[in-house]
């Protein structure tokens, strides 16, 4: 029983000693606080409650402002994403171009619910993005860091299929 | 040679520019009332409100608060389409208020209320879109409806800039914009310490006092009990102003006279209690500078700074003062001497303060202040809330005749009164301390040094040939500055006196909404006036005091006057940290014990307590008692110690058997 205590504590421990790291690589600044915030979300795939205070604490600032950027954000996500996430365009061009459509397709294919927007699995997470600049594709997707660009919802159903297979090998 | 004067025009007229700091000031100053929310002169420019806008020849429509006067500027501040602007701003801002204005206790009082009067909004054309959201009640302090936010941010600057601590801040963006506490938490549960001074710059009822007056009326119109009331010194200068006296009117007299006509069987004044603290607050700090220990020795009669301290300064607890605030030595003391001397059952006795403090009424809900488990001080109302009350029984206040408090715990000195201002408690214990010290008596009673709004006053006497260094701060950013600057060894003082409210208990959140730009030098005015006004103006002349001690608590300082009138501190920086279950089971009413791990570098000591509380809990078979958390703290633990948090009770620098034996009492 002590053994199982030490082991959650060493765990977390570990955790906050990556943030650590993290905090030591910008020197413990608060001006750097994005770019922290960023870090983190890097590591953790998004910002858990915990290490935000345990952010706010080490760098001397109130727990309610670094809420307060990670929220005022988009980039920065207060929930835990799937393993690979979709971030449809759109912006006004990709709007015209039909990207409700992908969206539509999308969170059917992978049941997403009112609101939700990480499949049950925690494999696929659907986001949309006001524009990526990249208007001459449109409708443009972007998978993890691979932009696509004039997709289709069957297109997109292919990608989504694309790597499911990839998951099960 | 000819200086050139620097002028602009406004609507007109011609106006000199006078290091104004913004169009703003300027054109108020010129006599113009520009309608604002965001703009606050206490605090940094914000520029979001967009009412205050002006047009500017050959610029165009520009916020006056945050633009710069320029000679030559032509300005106008009235012109139809500044109008047509204002007025959809205020009728977008109505369309998602909760406008339930008849009930809401800042009715009649409400900045969007009276410029959507004074702009002459009579329709809201746009719907409705946003559902109501949930009030925050959880705080005893202050209640908080998201439905009635501006945001304005003047709440979130004030917390931040002036009171240094920064409990809520803006979060979300666009449309789902909101003021919040961190993570969308209630507001009790973490560092607010209960100021309230943001609902003191809130333009509308979005954040406003906690009311408690239903429960007031009931314990009035309860036949069985027997209601007697506390009054704060800084009410008797502020009162008035509820009834559109002047600002700082004194209304001692018929504030004692409602109060008796709304039911209070008895009316006492805090300023008795206030002078008992300086007895042994002055002596404990003589105490601790003959021997040299302790020093600097802080007030504790602002609740406010307390929880900031035990937030913040965890390391300077022992050098806060261990004499319980003025109101709750008054609960103390009415609940053991005048069941005997009103004659009635200690159960039947309710005790109602009236504050002008918003932290008050949680102090009174703390568990230190219960004595076998009933508070010590059973109601506290606001300044405002008393006003609310004493309209709503029809009382014109300001045709009543002066009445006198009841005694004894009615009478107090000068010495008393100034604890209302920023300046007073020192002020007091140093016309006690200088009598004591120089054994003869005190003639000329006034510290000027220390009396003032200036954020930091110092003093350093020569009271019999010793120094005695003194500092006053208001302000919980300028007491955070001055904290860090002892931490550091910067500088070195015996005796501080920390007020959480800038300006004292006169600006606390409690009192009427102030319109006056000099309101805090009105009130405090009044205050010192009143000082000196009075026949006693040494506490230790308050021969009902010294009555008290031969009667009730011996000696000064003695082992009763300790049980009574003094308390304990306990660290409450742990509100974010991370906590992880280790043995927690689904009984109810669980003791949660939490062993607090210091993450960087100082983790050992935490998990070995940690081990040995897990063994003990296991071996005991106490998992249906006892649930067993771990935090991880990014704070460095001093001197690589641990904190162990029992129910409520934080032990810092503790060690195994410390928790263990903790442990046992609590679920004996």
């Amino acid at each position: 029983m002590v053994q199982a205590a030490m082991e959650k504590t060493k765990n977390m421990l570990e955790r906050f000693a990556e943030v650590d790291k993290i905090l030591e690589r910008n020197g413990k600044n608060k001006a750097k606080l994005i770019r922290i915030l960023q870090e983190v979300q890097e590591e953790y795939k998004y910002l858990p409650e915990d290490i935000m205070a345990y952010v706010a604490n080490s760098l001397g600032l109130a727990p309610a402002k670094v809420f307060g950027v990670a929220t005022f954000y988009a980039h920065f996500a207060l929930s835990p994403k799937g393993k690979h996430v979709f971030r449809v365009c759109d912006g006004t061009a990709c709007h015209v171009k039909g990207s409700q459509k992908i969206i539509d397709a999308l969170r059917s294919e992978l049941k997403l619910e009112d609101g939700q927007t990480t499949s049950d699995d925690m494999v696929f997470t659907v986001e949309t993005v006001s524009c990526l600049g990249a208007c001459g594709l449109a409708p443009v997707l972007v998978i993890d860091e691979d932009v696509h660009g004039q997709v289709t919802a069957d297109k997109a159903m292919e990608l989504v299929r694309a790597l499911r297979e990839q998951e099960k090998a | 040679m000819i200086v050139e004067t620097k002028t602009v025009t406004v609507d007109g007229m011609e106006v000199v520019i006078d290091n104004d700091r913004n169009l703003l000031e300027l054109i108020r100053r010129a006599g113009v009332e520009i309608p604002t929310f965001c703009y606050h002169s206490d605090l940094s420019i914000y520029g979001a409100c967009r009412l205050c806008l002006v047009d500017v020849e050959g610029r165009g429509i520009m916020a006056s608060c945050s633009t710069k006067p320029e000679a030559g500027m032509k300005i106008r501040t009235n012109t139809a389409e500044i109008r047509e602007i204002r007025k959809v701003t205020l009728e977008l801002l109505l369309a998602n208020h909760n406008r339930e204005c008849p009930t809401c206790s800042r009715s009649s009082n409400c900045s969007l209320q009276d410029l959507a009067r004074r702009l002459g909004v009579d329709t809201i054309r746009f719907k409705q879109l946003e559902e109501m959201k949930p009030i925050d009640k959880s705080s005893y302090s202050i209640q908080r409806d998201p439905n009635k936010c501006v945001l304005c941010g003047d709440c979130v600057r004030v917390c931040h800039e002036v009171q240094g601590i920064g409990a809520i801040d803006f979060a979300n963006r666009g449309s789902t914009a909101c003021v919040a506490p961190a993570f969308q938490r209630d507001l009790n549960a973490g560092e607010c310490v209960n100021c309230g001074q943001c609902a003191a710059v809130c333009p509308t009822g979005a954040l406003i006092p906690h009311q408690e007056r239903e429960d007031v009326w009931k314990a009035i119109e309860n036949p069985k009990k027997t209601v007697v009331a506390q009054i704060a010194p800084a009410v008797r200068v502020a009162l008035g102003e509820y009834f559109g006296m002047e600002p700082g009117a004194v209304v001692t007299g018929q504030m004692v006279a409602a109060l008796k006509r709304l039911g209070f069987d008895e009316v006492y004044d805090t300023v008795f209690t206030a002078d008992l603290t300086i007895f042994e607050e002055a002596n404990e700090f003589l105490g601790r500078y003959t021997k040299g220990e302790k020093l600097p020795l802080f007030t504790s009669c602002c609740p406010g700074w307390v929880k900031f301290a035990e937030t913040y300064f965890p390391d300077f607890l022992p050098n806060l003062s261990s004499c319980k605030s003025p109101q709750q030595m008054f609960g103390s003391l009415a609940k053991k001497v005048l069941p005997a001397q009103l004659g009635v059952a200690k159960e039947d006795l309710v005790v109602v303060s009236i504050m002008p403090c918003t932290a008050k009424k949680t102090e009174a809900k703390l568990d230190k202040f219960k004595t076998d488990g009933q508070p010590d001080v059973d109601h506290v109302l606001t300044t405002q809330e008393i006003g609310r009350m004493i309209r709503a029984a029809g009382i014109q206040f300001d045709e009543l005749e002066p009445e006198a408090f009841d005694m004894p715990l009615g009478f107090g000195t000068g010495a008393g009164v100034i604890f209302g201002s920023t300046g007073g408690v020192m002020e007091a214990a140093l016309r006690y301390v200088v009598e004591k010290v120089e054994n003869k008596p005190l003639t000329k009673v006034e510290f000027k040094a220390v009396r003032g709004l200036e954020s930091l006053r110092e003093a350093e006497l020569d009271v019999a040939g010793n120094k005695v260094r003194v500092a006053v701060v208001h302000g919980l950013k300028n007491a955070r500055d001055l904290c860090e600057r002892i931490r550091a060894g910067e500088v070195h003082y015996d005796f501080i006196e920390v007020m959480a409210c800038p300006g004292g208990c006169i600006a606390g959140a409690g009192q009427p909404i102030a319109h006056d730009r000099n309101i805090r030098q009105r009130r405090m005015q009044s205050i010192y006036n009143v000082d000196k006004s009075m026949q006693v103006q040494k506490s230790q002349d308050n021969h009902f005091v010294v009555d008290t001690y031969k009667e009730h608590l011996g000696e000064v300082g003695g082992h009763e006057a300790h049980h009574l009138l003094h308390t304990v501190y306990e660290q409450h920086n742990q509100f974010f940290d991370a906590r992880v279950p280790i043995l927690v089971d689904a009984t109810e009413n669980d003791l949660p014990v939490t062993v607090t791990i210091g993450a960087n570098g100082s983790a050992e000591t935490g998990q070995k307590v940690l081990a040995s509380l897990v063994d003990y809990v296991k071996g005991n078979k106490l998992t249906n008692k006892v649930n067993l958390y771990a935090a991880f703290s990014p704070r460095s633990l001093k001197g690589n110690t641990t904190t162990v948090t029992v129910g409520e009770h934080t032990l810092s620098a503790c060690d195994a058997d410390e928790a263990l034996t903790a442990i046992k009492k609590a679920i004996k």
